[in-house]
């Protein structure tokens, strides 16, 4: 039998949602693949495994990053925050609270990237414009919604945002 | 902005969505997201070439390699006829066709249909094990566009394939690639245009578009040893992928459950079965349960885009802009095997506007490109493009205002399609005149390049089969079964529909979306159909457990059932008892009694109406064109659209903002590009370039409400209709800015300049 050429494992160890941890992946894993086949964060989710979409979106070490474009490798030594990191135990993130009250998601595949890009917009700039947020997540696709609420509730989320119709 | 007020506590009204809080906090389970032990990871081998015999598929070096645990290709599933067929919604769906779409056999008719499939212990073994499946294959010449495969001289891509008149039901002697000839016919056409002052014919085209959902397809399957079947997967059609996987795989249906997982968008494009059958076939021949899911590039290249399109629309109108007459013939790419939505397209194409005089042709074409799939309104945007750039076209003929010369020849009740039908309540003028008194309409576009446009469409709307069954908590709530995958919010409309008929508060009712075998039969989640029928059937549950609750109210009295009613307001009440005053007794009181009075209840429905009422829109846009560089930009958007009643408004605002943005990017920038040798060029999100947050600005919406006649709650059903005019809108406010007329879609920057450009007609 030939041997598979991506069978090798390596272990990484990364401060993942504010806690330490070690995991197993191949060495051909992105940091997409390792979160959620190695690790079972599967909010992180995948549209293109390309870049394109965003729907992988998660915050590296301060930097917001598309998860399918970094190897798992990579991130020895890092701290990743994603979507299952946002809300604490006392609640919802005003974002995702935002999210909600706005109805800014429909089939919410779109939702986790979305929430983690505006969370790092909100950590760098607290009160953005309409088309600082339009900007902002430009990298980020939704099909359902036409960005209308999303962009919304990002406002709103912000504090600055009028009141929903 | 909502236009009506009305007599409801809990439709109209905007509380938070019960799936809310899985999906802002990455919580909620979707297709790809499952993992079960000892699960295989299974990929598709797909064909480099858009037309070509198999002369050979040798997999003996991917089975060798480790970690490989099994290949399949068509033949491992069964053979099926072309007079075999599935159910699908109202009409079938022939078994051959799906067959041959799901797996090659013998021939590859698109560039990325599937030729075999492979499953591994991990996900990186299986895709190297794609390199090592030999297919040996003989090419044929591609036909690549409608107008050439209809030719008597074109290659066939079916030699069994005859064109079936369906006036007739007759079938052609010689094969062709056009398997289906449609006509529509009413009054006098000839007449008709002889009467007409002004007849101006033009012709359009359109390229393939995906639906462009952002969740790639998936499918989990496990084969038990006992011979049952078990799916996961994201579908809009639970119910109807067991069906159509018991004739693939001629296996029971009682032996096939399907659990729905959380779906990433569908748009009319996840019906239908890609993944299943294989990972079913490959569980079956592994014992254990194999995941598969899509790249994108593969949901581009091997999923369900919808046709291009050639459509010619030629209208007479009289000189005060009475239309007389109209003909119009659609050519509808089906890509790869019959099926294209051009039924749909001329079913709609005319029937926004009220024309005595009729004729329709349309044509269902075979071409070397994947097998089309509904999406959103199927068939009917390119026919509305067509029709009302002929519209704006008459208006400036005649010196019309574009909504007057619409307003003259609204559809209203009473009017017939060519179909036949006749409309009863419609909100068609409604929405016109919504758009006439908006603040938008009524305000002045200035700037150089500018241009403003206006669209007027229509669809119809499906009933089909839902069920429901509501079970009361003794805390007073109520848990309600359904059985429609929920794609943007329907467990939302459904529950308050039910809350509405129980005189209690939304959040009290928990909606839960069930397996195949926890739920009466369901019909798919699309043709806006859901929250109309959903809705219903869980009305009708709620009736039954109004009916029991006050059986029940009337036994603890001792009295009987007819002296006992249940009021609106959730309090039961009876004749007076012996202090004189009125029994009563609350749902919530009654609910904590239940299990000490006789058992916990449960309300159940099955409902399958036909009375689906069909919705109208008008669009209005205002674009910048920039001379420099071709691009078009959306400065401003409102769309009106008879919504019937809105049950939830934020999701009613959501579904026509999505489809206005999808027809956005389908007017602008989105198209299938393919080379001479049927490959698509631009199979990535970059490059098939959908609208960004950037590309849009804030969309508008008046939500009209001409209540349903044919519904409790006057549902119409709206996902599909915001859809339709935004092609017809863009087109004609690019006319308005540049002076030119774009009768090809998209009107991207490139095809912009070539008009702008001096010396370059």
């Amino acid at each position: 039998m030939r041997a598979a050429a991506g069978s090798r494992r390596i272990v990484v160890g990364a401060t993942i949602n504010d806690e330490p941890q070690e995991f197993l992946a191949d060495e051909r894993d992105s940091l997409l693949e390792a979160l959620r086949e190695r690790i079972g964060l599967t909010g992180v989710k995948e549209g293109c495994n390309n870049g394109n979409c965003g729907a992988c979106t998660v915050i590296l070490d301060g930097r917001l990053v598309c998860a399918c474009l970094v190897m798992a490798a990579e991130v020895e030594g890092s701290a990743i925050t994603t979507i299952e990191g946002i809300a604490s135990s006392e609640g919802l993130h005003p974002l995702q609270q935002a999210f909600l009250d706005d109805a800014a998601l429909q089939c919410g595949v779109c939702t986790p990237g979305f929430i983690v890009a505006a969370k790092a917009l909100l950590d760098v700039n607290p009160h953005p414009a309409e088309d600082d947020v339009r900007l902002w997540l430009a990298g980020n696709l939704c099909r359902c919604t036409g960005y209308d609420k999303i962009v919304q509730a990002v406002l709103d989320a912000a504090g600055d945002g009028k009141e929903s119709a | 902005m909502v236009t009506t007020e009305k007599p409801y506590k809990v439709v109209g009204t905007r509380p938070i969505r019960p799936d809310g809080t899985d999906k802002v906090t990455g919580r909620a389970n979707y297709g790809a997201d499952i993992r079960l032990p000892g699960m295989l990871y299974g990929r598709v081998k797909r064909s480099p070439i858009a037309h070509g015999t198999i002369k050979r598929i040798d997999a003996s070096k991917a089975l060798a390699l480790a970690g490989v645990r099994a290949v399949m290709t068509a033949e491992d599933l069964p053979r099926k006829g072309r007079r075999e067929f599935a159910p699908l919604g109202s009409v079938k769906i022939s078994l051959a066709t799906l067959s041959g779409n799901v797996m090659a056999r013998d021939k590859v008719r698109y560039e990325g249909h599937a030729v075999a499939a492979v499953c591994a212990t991990d996900p990186h073994i299986a895709e190297d094990a794609l390199e090592l499946i030999e297919v040996e294959y003989e090419e044929l010449p591609p036909v690549l566009h409608a107008d050439e495969a209809m030719l008597a001289s074109a290659p066939l891509i079916d030699e069994a394939l005859h064109t079936r008149e369906m006036a007739t039901g007759e079938s052609a002697e010689e094969p062709s690639n056009v398997a289906m000839h449609f006509v529509a016919e009413m009054g006098d056409v000839e007449a008709g245009f002889a009467e007409a002052d002004v007849v101006l014919e033009r012709t359009f085209k359109t390229q393939m578009v995906h639906q462009g959902y952002i969740e790639p397809h998936n499918a989990t399957a496990f084969w038990r040893q006992d011979g049952g079947l078990e799916i996961w997967c994201s579908t809009q059609a639970t119910f109807v992928m067991r069906d159509h996987l018991a004739g693939l795989l001629e296996h029971p249906v009682s032996q096939i459950r399907v659990t729905p997982q959380e779906i990433g968008g569908g748009f009319g494009g996840k019906i239908s079965v890609y993944l299943e059958p294989l990972a079913a076939v490959l569980s079956r021949k592994t014992g254990k349960p194999v995941k598969m899911t899509l790249t994108r590039d593969e949901v581009f290249r091997a999923t369900g885009p919808t046709s291009g399109t050639a459509i010619r629309v030629k209208l007479g109108a009289k000189r005060d802009g009475t239309l007389v007459a109209a003909a119009g013939e659609l050519v509808y790419e089906a890509g790869a095997f019959p099926g294209s939505p051009v039924a749909a397209g001329v079913r709609c194409i005319f029937t926004a506007h009220a024309i005595p005089n009729q004729r329709i042709d349309g044509y269902d074409v075979l071409v070397n490109k994947p097998k089309v799939q509904p999406y959103r309104a199927p068939g009917a945007p390119a026919a509305c493009f067509a029709t009302d750039s002929v519209m704006d076209e008459l208006a400036e003929r005649l010196d019309l205002d574009p909504i007057a010369l619409r307003l003259k020849n609204a559809a209203v009740e009473g009017t017939r399609s060519a179909d036949g039908a006749a409309f009863g309540v419609i909100g068609s003028r409604d929405c016109l005149e919504a758009i006439r008194n908006s603040p938008h309409y009524r305000s002045e576009l200035q700037g150089p390049n500018r241009g403003r446009g206006v669209a007027h469409g229509y669809w119809y709307n499906a009933g089909l089969e839902s069920s429901a069954y509501a079970s009361v908590n003794s805390d007073g709530t109520v848990a309600l079964v359904l059985g429609s995958p929920d794609i943007g919010g329907t467990r939302a409309s459904i529950a308050m529909q039910l809350a509405e008929t129980l005189g209690i508060a939304a959040e009290r009712v928990i909606p839960q979306v069930v397996d195949t075998d926890s739920v009466g039969f369901t019909s798919v989640t699309g043709g806006s159909r859901t929250a109309f029928a959903g809705g219903w059937a869980a009305h009708e549950a709620g009736l039954d457990l109004r009916q029991q609750l006050a059986a029940r109210a009337a036994k603890i009295w001792g009295v009987e059932a007819e002296q006992v009613r249940y009021r609106d307001d959730a309090v039961i009440v009876g004749p007076a008892g012996e202090d004189g005053g009125e029994r009563s007794i609350t749902f919530t009181e009654l609910a904590a009694k239940l299990a000490s009075t006789g058992g916990m209840i449960v309300g159940r429905a099955d409902s399958n109406h036909a009375s689906a009422a069909p919705t109208f829109a008008t669009h209005l846009v205002d674009v910048e064109v920039d001379p420099e560089t071709g691009k078009v930009e959306v400065l401003r958007y409102t769309a009106a659209q008879d919504v019937g009643t809105a049950i939830h408004p934020s999701y009613v605002e959501g579904q026509i903002q999505g489809g206005v943005s999808q027809g956005v990017g389908w007017a602008l920038n989105e198209e299938y590009r393919f080379d001479e040798k049927g490959r698509m060029e631009n199979a990535s999100f970059l490059d098939y370039r959908m609208p960004t947050a950037l590309d849009l600005p804030m969309i508008e919406t008046v939500l009209v409400e001409v209540p349903n006649p044919g519904h409790p709650y006057g549902v119409r059903g709206v996902g599909e209709v915001p859809i339709v005019p935004p092609l017809a809108a863009v087109a004609n406010a690019v006319h308005a800015a540049t002076g030119h007329r774009f009768t090809e879609l998209p009107i991207s920057p490139g095809a912009v300049l070539e008009k702008l450009l001096p010396g370059e007609d």
